[in-house]
């Protein structure tokens, strides 16, 4: 058994699973939303970086399914369950889906943000996955780590500071 | 990569001469702002994933000042103009000549974030005017949005046009240096430039380069 915690580090529109020790991190998210789903018992989490609110936006080529919150929510609960999670146990918390610069345009992309953060909770509402808490919304990028054994997110923002939900 | 592989080298030189005559017009502009010798270094083009563009702009947690701008007209797309804090803190402390100011700490001094507005204001709107009349293309710039966050928060939110068509980007990246770069007032700033997807053909077509060259 290797000891040393180890961080696993999730990219843009990617997605990854830890168990104890290890803790999982994304960097820098704005309008994206990092969705961690866990089984505490198990001591297993996931996250994924989600870019985008539907896969039907996607207009071409080769479709990475950790980029739509449709998808990826999916693939993420399907992968924990292959790896021993159990479906009835899962729980997930949330953050991210700011809205980084104001603008008046009407271009509905502007609110990606907030549009990212609906898609994510209609997911998780439909394959019936406790929402224990969130950080959503507001215009600060937010870098977020899950430590499976303790459940606890860890949200770091540039204006706002540090807290745990 | 789909819509990438059309591209050849002929392709990205064009760009590069994009980058060229849009940045040098804003490093005049500049120069003349900060009545200051500015030097520009040759544009880079590169065709990167999402998570390498966060690295050129020193990595997703990195904390920059960034105006962002959405061009819109014949061939939208979204510009950045980057600074780190300490960049940006030497520019305000030229613009407004307080030697005291600073971005270290929120809640920020109201005249210097609209003076740095007005400063990605003037360079945006340079590089965009000198773009249009090389490619005689409609260009018109949004009013510019000031962020002081993340690099990757900043970023991925000019890569969500691009991000429903591709996992990959290309950007033409220009840096400014000021004269004296051992100096610890010296000033760099990058430009990040994105055209949407079906941008690229329009620039290409008013530049007389087919697609499939």
């Amino acid at each position: 058994m290797n000891d040393t915690v180890q961080i696993v580090k999730v990219g843009i529109a990617d997605m990854n699973i830890v168990t104890t020790p290890n803790l999982i991190r994304t960097s820098g998210l704005g309008s994206c939303v990092g969705v961690v789903v866990y089984d505490q018992a198990k001591e297993l989490a996931g996250l994924a970086h989600v870019m985008l609110p539907d896969s039907s936006l996607a207009k071409s080529g080769i479709m990475n399914i950790a980029k739509y919150a449709d998808t990826a929510v999916k693939e993420l609960v399907s992968r924990m369950i292959e790896l021993g999670a159990r479906s009835y146990s899962l729980k997930a918390k949330i953050a991210g889906g700011a809205q980084m610069f104001q603008f008046t345009s009407s271009n509905d992309m502007m609110r990606i943000g907030p549009r990212n953060v609906e898609a994510v909770k209609r997911e998780l509402a439909m394959l019936k996955i406790t929402l224990v808490a969130e950080d959503v919304g507001g215009s600060s990028g937010r870098t977020i780590e899950f430590d499976p054994k303790t459940c606890l997110l860890n949200i770091r923002t540039v204006n706002k500071g540090i807290r745990d939900l | 990569m789909s819509f990438l592989d059309k591209f050849s080298t002929v392709h990205l030189d064009v760009l590069k001469e994009v980058g060229n005559i849009g940045a040098g017009h804003a490093a005049t502009s500049l120069s003349t702002l900060l009545n200051k010798k500015i030097d520009m270094r040759v544009p880079k083009v590169s065709v990167v994933s999402f998570d390498e563009m966060m690295d050129m702009a020193g990595g997703p947690e990195n904390i920059v000042a960034s105006v962002f701008l959405r061009i819109e007209g014949d061939a939208p797309g979204s510009m950045f103009f980057v600074l780190s804090i300490e960049q940006a803190n030497t520019f305000i402390k030229q613009m407004i000549n307080d030697v005291h100011f600073s971005f270290e700490n929120p809640p920020y001094h109201e005249l210097a974030m609209s003076a740095l507005q007005e400063l990605g204001n003037i360079l945006s709107g340079s590089y965009l005017s000198s773009l249009s009349d090389f490619t005689n293309l409609d260009l018109y710039p949004s009013v510019p949005a000031l962020s002081i966050d993340m690099v990757g928060a900043i970023i991925s939110f000019g890569l969500i046009e691009l991000s429903q068509v591709s996992d990959y980007a290309i950007v033409i990246d220009t840096a400014l240096d000021d004269d004296d770069t051992h100096s610890s007032e010296s000033v760099k700033g990058h430009f990040f430039l994105l055209p949407d997807p079906d941008s690229f053909e329009t620039i290409f077509k008013a530049l007389g380069v087919a697609e499939d060259e």
